[in-house]
């Protein structure tokens, strides 16, 4: 099989430089920091002490705390996979890729289903990276860590679903946006600074609301089911949220048009 | 590896927007032996050679091996291999790493890795990410790639581009073996003094545009001689009457396409005594810069140009 084939080539690609382990190595201290610091915080909330303490259904901040593998970790597969579509034009490796396989949809296929491959890996790591801190820093503050609720089992593989739909549009983005440093600021700019106050701002009106779940980031967190952002009762108009697999298709299919744009924009055009 | 097969260049043609990169460009390269493919910088010959790996899509014309297009090869790395500039990989990967991921994409044998690496002597170095690398060192990866599927057809653009004096003598010996064994090579250079040692045949192009194909001895030919005589409409008449092509200067005539042994006799049958008999520049790379620079610069905007594809259409 050629697809075969050429996906293995594109995972060789991915492991055989540095960026996949150091990108995973930030990713697991950022996730793990955040998944302690709120384990603490929210672990050691007495709501019923103190009337002024925002609503908190503390029988979800288990899942809460763990799916900030995907709500802060989400990022890094983004990136990953952005980079490693612009470093193709960047150093020209377009040239020997193309050599040995001129099918080029398909090398952009095979791209798109290892680092999606690599995506679920990261999604593992993030996830060993939230759960760990967080269960240990929950009972170390008397909760319970709730390793054996089914709901904890659910999240952990649709983080993994998630962080791998991440990492495919990292590759679509990259092929659209081949200039990596543009790349760069684009990606970190959307996610880190213009969704999180378009989301925030999306809750004031219920057509915005409508509007805002299709945001990438919504979605995402629609697709895992549990977000910091979503479930901490900030946001209190009725929430309009989309079912778990609307979710995933909506990220699947931003990364499957951001794909074909990037295709017919600059992967089938001359190579010189 | 398996039968012999020509690169067939049939009216090809390429235009980036307004510029026109390649010209109408029809030659072919045989097996067997090394072919040089010549011309200044910027006269075309990268854009020829990417059009014809697939990489750069042809305006018109068709580029192939024995008939099949790049894009049609069964297994294109083992029926071509490739060198293009020797700035193809990411400097963060090693030799093997780089090698072993392209065999596996064409499906080559993981075992040719190691045997190309040691064929262009990077064996030692192979686990070294290449960004450490000189330029020498680059230009044998490029080759070693090139070299992966023991492929029928060579395809080198300025191997010789970076190389040391002995690197150099061994890329020259290395391109006569890979012809002896049947293979076809077709070696790109701007400096035909870079190649004249190894190739057996010269395609070379100015501007986009053939100016010429043949072999090196006929190359030397196109030589200008000048010659002169006391008698000079005399030794003119004779001359075009031998079928010379000639043009009368002040400091005599200038003979092109005839050796000036030949001259030399024409003149004595005629019985003209000689006053001058020179060719004029020495040697190939004098054929080859005559060759290169006798057209006019091309005009470049819309009002000073003919309206060419107007009257192609």
């Amino acid at each position: 099989m050629n697809l075969v084939r050429a996906t293995r080539a594109e995972l060789d690609k991915i492991f055989s430089t540095r960026l996949w382990w150091i990108l995973a190595l930030v990713m697991f201290v950022y996730v793990g920091s955040v998944a302690g610091i709120l384990a603490g915080v929210f672990g050691s909330l007495d709501t019923s002490a103190d009337p002024t303490a925002p609503v908190l259904d503390m029988s979800e901040i288990h899942l809460i705390i763990y799916s900030s593998a995907s709500a802060i970790g989400y990022v890094f597969p983004v990136l990953l996979g952005a980079l490693s579509a612009t470093s193709e034009f960047r150093h020209q490796t377009l040239t020997p890729t193309f050599l040995a396989n001129p099918r080029r949809g398909q090398v952009l296929g095979a791209k798109l289903i290892a680092m999606a491959v690599v995506g679920a890996l990261y999604g593992v790591i993030a996830l060993i990276s939230s759960i760990g801190p967080g269960a240990l820093i929950l009972s170390l503050v008397g909760q319970d860590a709730r390793l054996d609720d089914g709901n904890t089992w659910i999240l952990v593989v649709r983080v993994i679903l998630a962080m791998a739909l991440w990492a495919a549009i990292g590759v679509a983005l990259g092929t659209l946006v081949p200039n990596q440093v543009a790349v760069l600021v684009i990606v970190l700019a959307f996610t880190q600074f213009l969704e999180p106050i378009l989301r925030s701002v999306s809750f004031i009106w219920e057509w915005t609301a409508q509007v805002g779940q299709f945001l990438p980031g919504s979605a995402s967190d629609a697709l895992v089911g549990w977000s910091v952002f979503t479930s901490l009762g900030m946001m209190t108009t009725e929430t309009v949220a989309l079912e778990w697999w609307q979710g995933g298709l909506v990220l699947a299919a931003i990364a499957a048009v951001a794909a074909i744009l990037g295709y017919v924009t600059t992967w089938k055009k001359d190579v010189t | 590896m398996a039968a012999a097969t020509t690169i067939d260049v049939s009216q090809l043609s390429k235009a980036f927007g307004p510029v026109q990169a390649v010209s109408d460009l029809t030659f072919t390269v045989e097996p067997g032996q090394v072919t040089g493919f010549l011309g200044p910088n910027g006269a075309g010959k990268t854009t020829t050679l990417r059009m014809l790996l697939g990489l750069v899509r042809p305006s018109s014309g068709s580029a192939t091996f024995g008939g099949v297009g790049y894009h049609d090869l069964e297994q294109p790395l083992a029926m071509v291999g490739t060198a293009l500039e020797a700035s193809s990989f990411h400097p963060g990967r090693t030799a093997r790493a780089h090698l072993r991921i392209y065999a596996t994409a064409a499906a080559i044998d993981a075992g040719r890795v190691d045997r190309v690496l040691t064929q262009v002597g990077l064996a030692e170095h192979a686990d070294r990410r290449v960004g450490g690398y000189s330029l020498g060192m680059r230009q044998r990866l490029g080759l070693a790639f090139a070299l992966l599927g023991d492929p029928r057809v060579l395809v080198l653009d300025e191997p010789i581009n970076g190389l040391d004096p002995e690197g150099i003598r061994w890329i020259r010996g290395f391109l006569r073996e890979l012809a002896a064994e049947g293979r076809t090579v077709l070696v790109s250079s701007h400096l035909l003094s870079e190649v004249q040692q190894s190739v057996d045949r010269a395609v070379i192009i100015s501007r986009g545009r053939l100016v010429y194909d043949g072999t090196l001895a006929g190359l030397e030919m196109s030589a200008k001689v000048a010659v002169d005589a006391p008698d000079r409409a005399a030794l003119l008449s004779a001359l075009l009457a031998a079928g010379a092509r000639v043009d009368p200067t002040d400091a005599g005539l200038i003979v092109k396409d005839i050796p000036a042994a030949d001259i030399g006799a024409i003149a004595q049958r005629a019985g003209v005594p000689l006053s001058l008999l020179a060719a004029q520049q020495a040697g190939l790379e004098a054929a080859f810069l005559e060759l290169t620079s006798d057209e006019p610069p091309p005009r470049v905007g819309a009002h000073a140009a003919p309206p060419v594809e107007g009257a192609q259409s």
